[in-house]
């Protein structure tokens, strides 16, 4: 295949992979703004978001799009239900210490996975896309869906930006962001706010989940992969930085695309990896935030 | 520290070391050859505590050192004939080489940073493994030659599957670690970690230079790590990409956390337990990692420092 | 599950002998051995006539080979239920007992031990996945625990492993390749390109099909090697060279439904001639919508997974007793697709296991050295309910069986033979002789 349209796929699925991403790790990147904590099941969330769309699409046997539709609000509502009540019994009572914290979050981790494969089982199985649409270019096919999950990425982006910036909601969470004991001072309930923001963190995660099950299916172990991304795209754009997130999983989804071009794909993780190991080094305050306690 | 204090640890340890080498008449089969693995991994799972418990630096990435081991050793007996003795050297120098380049660089961090970035640096390890899969053939792994399971040395003859002698090796291998740790951690060098690991700042002003202080357990740790590898890959005979999986790095921390984490046997004790948790759990159900979950949470809410750490603090304050 | 009276009365016994080894440590005796001359154990072999034989099933019930598991361990159950039903093998009733293994080969040598050690079986099958494999055949080899896999690898076949391995059940990657690769070239093209995972099962691939192609006159022209754990395909679909005419794919693990769609989204209708192994699509309805396009192309099939029209009566009766229906799924549930090509191998291995404890005589583990050479006497099996799939070459010295391949065409949905091989298109000069290595 020619460069030109080579080029033209990889972006096409960079912008995919992007869209996915940029979801996922803003979830990681909000709980750790606000609350200044790991969240190393925050992958986790995002299988138990496949999990449950192929659930509630399997009980709405008539249009594809009807199971989908109603996928895409129960299971992100399941799983932020899930993610308050853990918040609720674990991280609380821990009291938010930062490494603590990690070490529940890995129990977490095995905890939902392994739950998972109690119940729903070891096997991958597929959800079907609201429609199927295949657009032909001159030298190759592209699925219609894809180009969907990315509009759809785009307005709930929108629509995060404006809950944060725009509303008194984000206004509070802000500030609890900025200074947990002053808004705590002007009467802020901050152990509710952070309730609150670990569930949105994990719902954004299964929305993601959602939005891409149609297109890999949901398996119990299909947590790990975005976990890891995210965090790369997290520390790379700065925790708690809507911009930075957006602008960090573009980027790396889009080089994932273009650099698996010329290189291995594992060689391509490999450095990448490294890199933000190295980045997060030498430049940790500026892209901790303030600092990490 | 009193002479009796000391004669009383000396004689705690000699004690678990002797009643793990009489256990080995009354075994059954089973347990022989599950309590061989489960003793290489507590040295695994002790280095780790060097760090994560003395240090108070919890390393999210250990795997990376036990893989170097395993790998510097194996991939040295598999590909030449330097013979196992010297492959197993080998396997702890590239422990030790490895454990220093990280933690030139990852010792500038501290905290959730640290964590990130030690499990960041494990995964590069692993895809390093993956990556190079033409010699190490990645997820499938080598399997060691029968030129490195029987083998002379020094007028010996060593048969590495005599299920009597693997027992033996490891606990040998067990009970030198024990001892360097223990008199590492009682010496100036120890004291000053646990200072490091109680306030940093503080210890720094008094005139401790404490990068240096972190980087030798980290070395010490990373090392001991390897060594634990090393052994794993040439008495089990087979190395694989899997084993430098962040599971294996969870796996330490849970051993040092469910054992008592700064203390010389939780570790031990922790490996044992959770060992045949996940045995006996694999019995009645397939999510026998569960367990592993349940325990972390469980340790981490309700015991944070462990049996042997709740034990030191209610009644044994003598124990190291 | 584990026996644990026995274990108790045997424990001074085998702590004796555990002594008197230490003491003359540094000779040779390996573990196996001292079971064997230890009083205990003999009597608890002489005690068990009526005891079952015990055969240890180690199962990918977790992990990425999951979905095999689940039909391996189905069709292992229908197996036993029948040899049991005919009495046994020597007049005992065989138990089967099944361990997972999470399919990782940790786990897998631990399993093994867990066999050898505290269920005492007479025999270890059923492994999959060749990395589980190649973890845990040493420490097989090392407990003189029979071990006899079901995996397609190449690795019991090219001498790597050790005397205690066999492949009695399904063919290796290498024979499958050589025997189909002169149809390839003549049917569908000359210039392929392979896409196969970046790991041991792959390589068996990327390391045969050249050469066999090469012998047709044929040339792989670009190789794709895709990392086990990838979850997305489209990006390395470009690299397919535009005058391909054949596409080989093989792939595994959960991801084999996104594979094959993403590949029909990249080419539509204007595709090269595709041929793959089943495995990319084992387990898989093929009445999924995004899968029309593999319409008209090619499959490996080790038994067809759906009912063909000459039909044999033997597969007639394997598929009601493992409970498929004429399209390869469950008869329970017609959405739980088998790993019907596959799967078969399991049945094979246990009545080979039964074939030679029965002419060895086979009465308990100090037999296990008869049994042995009694697998490995064994020069052929023939097309009956025991071999279902069809008859087979088994060459003693290297452990392998070697039967016919299928190549089937997508038809609307279902798959039909177009092509079957005979057992001397896949023979290749064998080098490996595990007979010369000590019992």
């Amino acid at each position: 295949m020619a460069f030109g349209p080579f080029l033209l796929l990889a972006t096409l699925e960079g912008l995919l992979q992007a869209a996915v991403l940029t979801l996922t790790a803003l979830g990681l990147s909000l709980v750790f703004g606000v609350m200044r904590v790991v969240n190393v099941a925050h992958g986790e969330f995002y299988m138990l978001g496949a999990v449950f769309a192929w659930w509630v699409a399997s009980m709405f046997g008539m249009h594809p799009a009807v199971g989908f539709f109603v996928a895409l609000i129960v299971s992100p509502i399941i799983v932020g239900a899930i993610a308050f009540a853990s918040e609720r019994l674990i991280l609380k009572r821990l009291n938010y210490d930062p490494e603590s914290t990690i070490v529940a979050t890995i129990g977490m981790l095995y905890i939902i996975q392994q739950t998972t494969l109690l119940t729903y089982g070891p096997d991958a199985r597929p959800v079907p896309a609201p429609f199927y649409y295949r657009i032909q270019l001159p030298w190759f096919g592209y699925s219609g869906y894809n180009l969907f999950v990315i509009v759809a990425a785009i307005v709930m982006l929108v629509a995060v930006w404006f809950v944060l910036s725009r509303t008194r909601l984000g206004l509070i969470m802000r500030a609890t962001q900025f200074d947990r004991e002053t808004a705590q001072a002007f009467g802020i309930p901050i152990e509710r706010v952070y309730a609150f923001v670990f569930a949105a963190g994990a719902m954004l995660a299964a929305i993601a989940a959602v939005l891409i099950v149609p297109i890999r299916q949901a398996h119990y172990l299909m947590g790990l992969d975005p976990l890891l991304l995210s965090f790369i795209v997290v520390i790379l754009g700065g925790l708690g930085s809507l911009r930075g997130t957006v602008v960090a999983a573009l980027l790396i989804g889009l080089s994932d695309g273009i650099i698996s071009v010329f290189f291995s794909p594992t060689l391509a993780k490999m450095i990448s990896t490294l890199l933000v190991a190295l980045v997060l080094v030498f430049k940790p305050e500026g892209l901790f935030g303030a600092k990490a306690r | 520290m009193t002479a009796s204090r000391t004669m009383r640890v000396i004689a705690l340890h000699v004690a678990v070391l002797a009643a793990l080498f009489l256990v080995q008449f009354v075994l059954p089969d089973y347990h022989y050859l599950a309590m061989t693995r489960v003793m290489v991994l507590a040295i695994y799972a002790m280095g780790y505590n060097m760090l994560f418990g003395y240090t108070g630096l919890l390393s999210l990435g250990h795997a990376m050192f036990f893989a170097a081991g395993l790998y510097g050793a194996g991939m040295t007996a598999y590909y030449t004939d330097l013979g196992v003795p010297l492959a197993f050297l080998i396997g702890i120098c590239c422990g030790a080489l490895l454990s220093l380049i990280i933690g030139l660089v990852a010792l500038r961090t501290t905290g959730v940073a640290f964590m990130i970035v030690t499990m960041m640096f494990g995964q590069v390890a692993y895809l390093t493994i993956t990556y190079f899969t033409d010699y190490t053939r990645g997820e499938e792994g080598l399997t060691m030659p029968a030129s490195a399971r029987n083998f002379d040395f020094l007028g010996l003859h060593v048969d590495l599957t005599n299920a009597v002698l693997r027992y033996n090796l490891a606990l040998a291998l067990l009970a030198i670690t024990l001892f360097v740790i223990l008199i590492l951690v009682r010496g100036p060098m120890g004291r000053v970690l646990i200072a490091i690991r109680e306030n940093e700042p503080r210890t720094l002003m008094l005139g401790f230079d404490t990068f240096r202080t972190k980087l030798g357990a980290l070395v010490v740790s990373g090392t001991i790590s390897a060594m634990a590898g090393a052994a794993y890959g040439l008495l089990f005979a087979y190395i694989g990409a899997s084993f430098a999986s962040i599971q294996y790095s969870i796996e330490a921390l849970l051993f040092t956390l469910l054992g008592g984490a700064g203390t010389v046997l939780g570790p031990l004790l922790g490996s044992i337990l959770m060992f045949y948790m996940i045995d006996i759990a694999s019995e009645y159900t397939a999510a026998y990692l569960l367990v592993t979950g349940v325990a972390l949470v469980l340790l981490v809410l309700f015991f944070p420092k462990g049996i042997l750490g709740t034990i030191r603090e209610r009644w044994l304050p003598w124990l190291p | 599950m584990s026996d644990k009276t026995t274990d108790k009365t045997k424990e001074p016994k085998s702590s004796i002998t555990r002594r008197s080894t230490l003491l003359g440590m540094g000779a040779a005796t390996g573990a196996g051995i001292i079971s064997s001359v230890s009083p205990g154990f003999v009597r608890y072999a002489q005690a068990q006539t009526s005891e079952p034989i015990k055969l240890g099933f180690e199962c990918h019930r977790t992990g990425i080979g999951a979905s095999y598991g689940r039909w391996y361990e189905r069709v292992a159950n229908a197996a036993v239920k029948i040899i049991n039903d005919e009495g046994g093998i020597n007049g005992r009733p065989v138990q089967l007992i099944v361990e997972d293994d999470g399919t990782d080969p940790k786990r897998g040598a631990e399993v093994v031990e867990k066999f050898a050690t505290q269920h005492k079986v007479d025999a270890v099958f059923g492994t999959l996945f060749s990395h589980v494999v190649v973890g845990a055949a040493p420490r097989a080899g090392e407990l003189k625990m029979p071990y006899l896999v079901v995996s397609e690898g190449t690795h019991v076949s090219s001498g790597s492993l050790n005397r205690y391995c066999f492949q009695p059940g399904i063919t290796d990657v290498r024979s499958q390749v050589t025997s189909m690769a002169p149809w390839i070239t003549k049917n569908l093209g000359k210039k392929v390109t392979m896409i196969f995972p970046d790991y041991a099962f792959g390589y068996d691939h990327r390391d045969n099909l050249p050469p066999a192609i090469k012998a047709q006159g044929g040339q792989v022209v670009e190789m794709i090697a895709v990392p086990p754990t990838e979850t997305s395909f489209t990006r390395y679909l470009p690299r397919i060279p535009t005058d391909t005419d054949v596409l080989y794919h093989i792939m595994v693990g959960p991801a084999v439904l996104t594979f094959v769609t993403e590949l029909g989204q990249f080419y539509g209708s204007q595709r090269p001639a595709i041929f793959g192994f089943i495995d990319s699509v084992e387990a898989v309805n093929l009445a999924t919508p995004q899968l029309g396009f593999l319409d008209g192309t090619y499959f490996w099939e080790g038994m067809p997974r759906y009912a063909q029209k000459d039909q044999s009566q033997w597969d007639k009766l394997y598929r009601a007793a493992v409970g498929v229906d004429d399209n390869g799924a469950s008869k329970a549930d017609p959405k739980d697709i088998s790993t019907y090509a596959h799967m078969y191998g399991v049945w094979e291995t246990l009545f080979t296991i039964k074939q030679a404890m029965q002419s060895a005589g086979y009465a308990g583990p100090k037999d296990k050295a008869k049994f042995i050479e009694a697998l490995e006497a064994i020069e052929k099996f023939d097309e009956g309910r025991d071999h279902p799939q069809g008859d087979k070459i088994f060459n003693g010295k290297n452990h392998q069986a070697y039967g016919h391949q299928n190549i089937s065409k997508v038809n609307g949905a279902r798959m039909d033979v177009v092509h079957r091989t005979s057992i001397e298109d896949g023979m290749y000069e064998v080098k490996a002789d595990y007979t010369k290595m000590s019992l």
